[in-house]
């Protein structure tokens, strides 16, 4: 059992080139690739918008996987970073400050400091009173954007204009935007992809496994911990800034707790601890969603279901299923 | 000062709330070791219930009853259809697992009830105000809620402390596999410990639903709040739910009531008007973060009750 706690280590090896998992991202990002195609050929520009959604969010998730996945940090309230990002852009936007190149920043930089108070409180707990605590903070900051009588309060925010990069790349066209949004993708997998397998990455994998022993043998796990804590958080903040440009609108709501859940939903469902299974989760559960609530009025009502049962007997969310680990 | 003791009664009735739902959260949560996401939609089951069987029976105190025997007939019927194939599973395979449900529940309710809320009238002798002290008028219903669930956390307490269920619930919470292995049918003990955990939740619903708007996802909110009161007060602790149920309650709603008008003092109106429903929305939450940093058990461990 203990082996397969952490399902990298386990995995089958990388040598096996065309595998049904292989085969399945490589249709992933050729879809992600050339779907702006696809509203181009039809003139469905609603596609296009579910997708630029799609791909925001699965940032998010492979942020949430880089600590939960890898460091097994169930953080519970990583909605509150796509809200700081998001708040971090549509504050400065009505402040009138419109360049991306401070508005970006702002927003990965709010973040990350929110990470850093938040690990270095939280990160002194384990289980479930890290996932309670997490809640909490992220509980906090909800509550305080719903006291932002200025920027909205209860109602959130519009933001009026996307943020201006001056003539390296512009926002308001929609197939450039995606694009962006694909190439923050790729790039935050391969830094995750990076990190995880780097000797820090090697520190916060066994931190997962044995903490004690990590300590034992002389690593300062909590400083390692919280590095990783704010990277993931960093870069969920920029999902959140992404998110803001793309809804041109800001709300308490973006970071409710019952997103938070979503993001966990999407890493589990995909696949904790594995490098493409965040954005297998988002894309399957963001389109089976969306799918649902064109055939039926009560979609929640399969996809509920749906979810228990893939908490109960599928191990390895889809990656898991790919790869034909199913529990015994 | 009389504006005071109402609002600290109020604050009160929060706190025996809280504590029906969170009892049943923290029973779940000490012996199952289940996270239990889907908590808040059997409190939103059980005011669906008692509307609807107010509406059928015209006694507010016949649907009462027949709502919490439904909470706690649906509470089983979850345990054995979902919730069992839960516990062997680590905690994020309970937040994914419950959280469909949760999503579940709602949607079932919009289907069956439709999206629209209800009403629970309450009866004509509960909507006067008596005098508690001289100068202070508190509404009957009120007063209801703060008797009947402090008996019920009275009932709790003989329960979990004198009798041979409660007995067992203990030692569960304690070595769940020294009581399976000591001959006890461990499955029928945990299908009726959750059946007692909805009641309860379905039980606050009720209580609650005459005075809110029985609506779709009433029980998210206050789930959260249920488990601050389980982290501060200790998982698996009946006592410590109790007290931090009731700290948890007061601080919401004299934070809520006077936090503003303290900050008047020493901040410009303006200031103060923002900042006060923020920090008093955040109170509670620092309380429990605090507690998590400087006694992460919580302020009644298990294992000292």
């Amino acid at each position: 059992m203990t082996a397969s706690l952490d399902p990298t280590l386990d995995a089958p090896p990388q040598s096996a080139l065309l595998t049904p998992r292989t085969a399945l991202i490589g249709c992933f990002l050729a879809v992600l690739a050339l779907l702006p195609a696809y509203p181009l050929l039809t003139g469905d520009a609603f596609t296009l918008t579910l997708f630029t959604r799609i791909v925001i969010l699965a940032i998010g998730a492979v942020s949430l996987n880089l600590i939960m996945g890898y460091g097994g940090m169930v953080s519970f309230g990583h909605a509150a970073y796509l809200g700081i990002g998001g708040y971090a852009i549509g504050i400065l936007a009505k402040e009138g400050i419109e360049s991306g190149f401070v508005q970006w920043p702002v927003a990965i930089g709010a973040s990350a400091l929110y990470a850093l108070v938040v690990g270095a409180l939280s990160l002194r707990t384990r289980g479930v009173y890290f996932i309670m605590i997490t809640l909490a903070f992220a509980q906090m900051i909800y509550y305080v954007a719903i006291g932002l009588d200025r920027y909205g309060g209860d109602d959130g925010l519009t933001i009026y204009k996307r943020s201006q990069f001056g003539g390296v790349i512009n926002l308001n066209n929609n197939t450039l935007f995606y694009y962006l949004c694909v190439a923050l993708l790729v790039g935050s997998i391969y830094l995750v992809g990076r990190i995880v397998n780097s000797r820090f990455g090697l520190v916060i994998r066994g931190s997962r496994s044995n903490d004690r022993r990590m300590r034992a043998i002389g690593f300062p796990t909590f400083r390692y911990r919280l590095v990783c804590f704010i990277i993931a958080g960093a870069l969920c903040g920029l999902a959140g800034a992404l998110l803001a440009n793309h809804t041109n609108f800001i709300s308490p709501a973006m970071m409710h707790w019952t997103r938070s859940g979503d993001l966990i939903v999407m890493v589990v469902l995909g696949g904790l601890g594995s490098l493409f299974g965040p954005l297998i989760g988002s894309v399957t559960f963001l389109l089976l969603e969306e799918g649902l609530s064109r055939i039926t009025e009560y979609p929640n009502l399969i996809l509920g279901p749906i979810l228990l049962l893939v908490a109960v007997y599928v191990h390895g969310g889809i990656q898991g299923l790919l790869e034909g680990r199913r529990r015994a | 000062m009389l504006y005071f003791i109402e609002q600290c009664l109020n604050g009160v009735q929060l706190g025996m709330l809280l504590f029906l739902l969170a009892a049943g959260l923290t029973l779940v949560f000490g012996i199952m070791d289940l996270v239990n996401l889907a908590h808040g939609s059997l409190y939103m089951l059980g005011a669906y219930f008692a509307a609807t069987f107010a509406t059928v029976t015209g006694s507010f105190v016949l649907a009462v009853i027949l709502a919490v025997l439904a909470s706690l007939v649906a509470g089983m019927v979850l345990e054995v259809v979902a919730i069992r194939r839960l516990y062997d599973r680590d905690h994020l395979d309970h937040v994914l697992g419950t959280f469909g449900l949760l999503l579940f529940f709602n949607e079932l309710v919009r289907l069956i009830w439709g999206p629209a809320g209800l009403t629970l009238p309450l009866p004509r002798e509960m909507l006067t105000a008596v005098q508690v002290i001289p100068g202070v008028y508190y509404p009957v219903y009120r007063l209801v809620i703060i008797v009947t669930t402090l008996a019920v956390a009275v009932l709790l307490y003989g329960v979990v402390m004198r009798t041979r269920l409660g007995m067992l619930i203990r030692a569960g919470a304690a070595n769940r596999e020294m009581v399976g292995a000591l001959g006890i049918n461990i499955k029928l003990l945990y299908t009726v410990v959750f059946g007692l955990g909805a009641a309860l939740a379905g039980f606050a619903g009720i209580m609650q639903a005459p005075i809110l708007t029985v609506q779709i996802g009433m029980g998210e909110n206050i789930l959260i709040l249920a488990f601050v009161v389980i982290i501060i007060g200790g998982i698996g602790s009946i006592r410590g739910a109790f007290v931090a149920s009731i700290l948890v309650g007061l601080i919401d709603t004299i934070g809520r009531a006077f936090l503003t008008d303290l900050l008047r003092r020493v901040l410009s109106t303006n200031a103060a008007d923002t900042l006060g429903p923020a920090l008093s929305s955040m109170s509670i939450y620092m309380l429990m973060a605090a507690v998590l940093v400087f006694r992460p058990e919580g302020l009644f461990p298990a294992a000292s009750r």
